[in-house]
């Protein structure tokens, strides 16, 4: 290994590979719970260092996993087997942004709220809007397909990319998709994104920019039960609404939420939704009113429409924030991301209660309510003796029951090692024949990001079955 | 569906080919044809998804939508599987997106006679790796597509096709969220949608004229451009060669070929082994490539 940590010396510089065993020990996880291990992490500045760490490598035989900012939830930049950890966060500019034809070129690291703020003076932003958005990266988010509340209306990630350079696995730089709309061939670039770094490195990103919503209204509802809120976003969408964001938060999360922030939230209700409509003024005032009345008819307690902007990013800040107002509850979260049809909703919801009950765990609801997006919390003290047994089968249970009411495995958080073993609750083995031949066509080499998402054959069967080299 | 009977069709071993309405080309001459499914199995107007047989005509299954108020964004004619399997957006592209983003799940049968399905059935529908992506514009070479699970969208309330002598670019940035804009070099044509007043307002203020319908498209060929390439096409000269383009998305038709596009040999590699891995025979579609124009 050490002649790989001198080679890559040689090729970048000193400086930007590490090796000391405290510095490699803050990459050795993401976000996620999995632990894994890395020899070797350096920090390429150009598209050719990184096609040469790549190719030495290949070289050496080692694998390696690419990391972002580090914010994924599911494993998927957990180095194992002391992969070398290539870090794209050196790679952060802002390339070109041509406003006429709303296009911009970055590099993987530039981080997603910055790529909005830095076009917002023209009227325009990034659409894809995951809640890490102040900190997660535009590579990790076309790793991971992300999505974010806004996606209702406008899509995830795939959406909002027209072309990326990549260095694929065998070492050459490439152009996947391309700035104009029907590139010849297959679209290899919708392929590469979700692809969690197994297909390649993305280098450099080429994204389409979404024009800022003439008007807004944000508005947040409240209710006495769950099923009346989940009930009143299907009826939303059944009235031929696809709202900018429809998102929906439990009691017990709006409580930790109104403790964090103190925005004047319902601490009282079952559940509240926060519905954001935008357009132009007579669409966006006629979506209010029928929003409005579906609510009442479904039982809405109150409905606060934000008066101003500052009323407006205060009750996003509620949803934003959630995730760390919940560590004044329980110094521990696990967060899931399943999605089921929007109509199976309340059903699937009293069965993550149910689950959680059974299991003797805490469990809040904050997610996209609008694409059937759940993301339950399992909120939890890892110092509790076999705590940790009781999250994982809680969670393999949350995955079972949003499978079976007919929905998929993640959302947006990506497969990674988290849901790996899961894959075959989903696909038979012809599907998961036909992705694995999608990743042995990008994939020669088997050295990018190896072990993640598709199942090893031998463990298909086994649910509870932790990668080898990963500790959670 | 049952998927059974159209795989032992296809079988695994002889060279077969897919043929739907004929509109985009048909079946490859002198190969064994097959024919996928037809029929609409679910409309699930609540949660805006419609399952079909890839071979159910896409003007019957907009027919059916409209009655719950709702339409799949794929361009008109053929089969609903020609349309995905060539992956060619119609001149609404700018406001509903590309076809790709309109296929959530499909089930196709691979050369081994499997039957495979890619995608996932909710709207947010990835997990693993994005298969449905590869088929949209596949031409039939990697499998033969044979039931899918499309995105719906609700019908505007109003939708105006307009006329004006502006500058396409000039309205582009004046206009929120236009369905279309087409310009011919003279005159640019603008489909909006939304509530009748803010169509009205928007109107107004830009001085559009109200027009019957998008102008005739010149059919003999189809350019793809980045969107900024389109600022350098000038007017058209009397008696010049027509064009009407898709401002803001970069197709162009034309009445003279496109000049010949490069291809990166890493692309052309990529593409070649995705179709060795799927068809390692090549007996889907015989002598069809993704690259044919």
């Amino acid at each position: 290994m050490n002649g790989l940590a001198d080679d890559l010396c040689r090729a970048l510089s000193p400086d930007r590979v590490r090796v000391s065993a405290a510095e490699l020990s803050l990459y050795r996880r993401d976000a996620s719970n999995f632990d894994g291990q890395t020899s070797v992490v350096c920090f390429p500045l150009s598209a050719a260092e990184v096609q040469a760490v790549v190719q030495l490598c290949i070289r050496h035989g080692v694998p390696y996993v690419a990391r972002g900012s580090g914010t994924g939830l599911a494993g998927g930049a957990t180095p194992l087997d002391g992969a070398v950890v290539i870090s794209l966060a050196k790679m952060n500019r802002i390339i070109s942004v041509d406003a006429e034809t709303q296009r911009a070129w970055v590099e993987p690291g530039v981080l997603n709220l910055d790529l909005s703020r830095s076009v917002a003076h023209l009227g325009l932003h990034f659409a894809p809007d995951p809640s890490s958005q102040q900190s997660c990266s535009i590579g990790g988010n076309v790793a991971n397909n992300a999505g974010g509340p806004h996606c209702l209306a406008d899509g995830v990630t795939t959406a909002h990319v027209m072309a990326v350079q990549v260095v694929l696995p065998e070492g050459d730089i490439v152009v996947l998709g391309g700035e104009d709309p029907e590139p010849n061939g297959l679209d290899l670039r919708g392929a590469f994104i979700g692809s969690e770094g197994m297909f390649g490195i993305a280098t450099k990103i080429c994204v389409r920019l979404t024009q800022n919503a003439p008007g807004v209204r944000t508005m947040l509802l409240d209710f006495e039960t769950v099923d009346a809120g989940a009930q009143t976003v299907s009826a939303i969408i059944a009235d031929g609404m696809v709202p900018a964001a429809l998102e929906m938060m439990d009691a017990l999360c709006t409580r930790a939420v109104e403790d964090y922030i103190h925005a004047g939230l319902p601490i009282d209700a079952a559940a509240i939704l926060l519905v954001e409509v935008t357009g132009l003024m007579h669409g966006l005032e006629d979506e209010v009113d029928r929003i409005v009345a579906i609510g009442k008819a479904h039982g809405a307690r109150t409905v606060r429409i934000a008066q101003d902007e500052a009323e407006r990013a205060l009750l996003w800040k509620g949803r934003k924030t959630a995730f760390g107002a919940i560590a004044r509850i329980k110094p521990n979260y696990y967060l899931h991301d399943t999605v089921v049809p929007r109509r199976a909703l309340p059903s699937v919801l009293r069965q993550v209660y149910e689950i959680a009950q059974q299991h003797d765990l805490l469990v809040m609801n904050v997610f996209h309510a609008g694409d059937g997006n759940l993301h339950p919390l399992l909120v939890f003290d890892k110092r509790e003796p076999g705590v940790m047994e009781r999250v994982h089968a809680a969670g393999a249970a949350i995955v079972a029951a949003s499978i079976a009411a007919g929905g998929v495995l993640s959302g947006e958080h990506g497969i990674g090692l988290e849901k790996r073993d899961f894959m075959p609750l989903m696909f038979g083995p012809a599907d998961l024949a036909a992705q694995a031949l999608m990743r042995a066509a990008f994939d020669p080499t088997g050295l990018a990001n190896p072990t993640k998402v598709l199942p090893s054959p031998a463990g298909c069967g086994d649910l509870q079955h932790v990668p080898e080299g990963a500790w959670i | 569906m049952d998927l059974s009977h159209f795989a032992q069709k296809i079988g695994s071993n002889d060279p077969v080919t897919i043929v739907g309405l004929g509109t985009r080309g048909g079946a490859v001459p002198g190969v064994r044809t097959v024919s996928a499914p037809v029929g609409i199995e679910l409309i699930d107007a609540e949660d805006m998804v419609v399952v079909c047989g890839a071979a159910t005509a896409v003007g019957d299954l907009q027919g059916a939508l409209a009655q719950v108020g709702q339409f799949v964004a794929l361009p008109d004619g053929g089969t609903v599987g020609g349309a995905l399997a060539l992956g060619r957006s119609s001149v609404r592209r700018l406001g509903d997106g590309p076809v790709r983003e309109t296929l959530l799940q499909a089930r196709f049968v691979g050369a081994q006679g499997q039957i495979v399905t890619a995608g996932g059935p909710t709207v947010k529908n990835v997990s693993g790796f994005d298969l449905c992506k590869l088929l949209v514009g596949s031409r039939g070479t990697l499998g033969f597509i044979a039931e899918v699970r499309l995105r719906t969208r609700p019908i505007a309330a109003t939708s105006q096709w307009f006329s004006s002598t502006a500058n396409p670019w000039q309205l582009q940035a004046a206009l929120y969220r236009p369905v279309s804009i087409l310009w011919n070099g003279e005159t640019t044509w603008v489909l909006l949608e939304g509530h009748r007043a803010d169509v009205a307002g928007q109107a107004t203020q830009l001085g559009l004229v109200d027009a019957p319908g998008p102008p005739p498209l010149p059919t003999a060929h189809r350019w793809s451009l980045p969107p900024q390439q389109l600022l350098s096409m000038t007017t058209s000269l009397p008696g010049a060669p027509g064009f009407v383009a898709e401002i803001g998305v970069g197709i162009v038709h034309h009445s003279l070929p496109e000049s010949p596009r490069d291809v990166i040999a890493g692309v052309q590699r990529l593409n070649q082994r995705l179709k060795d891995h799927f068809d390692p025979t090549g007996r889907l579609n015989p002598g069809v490539s993704a690259f044919d124009v």
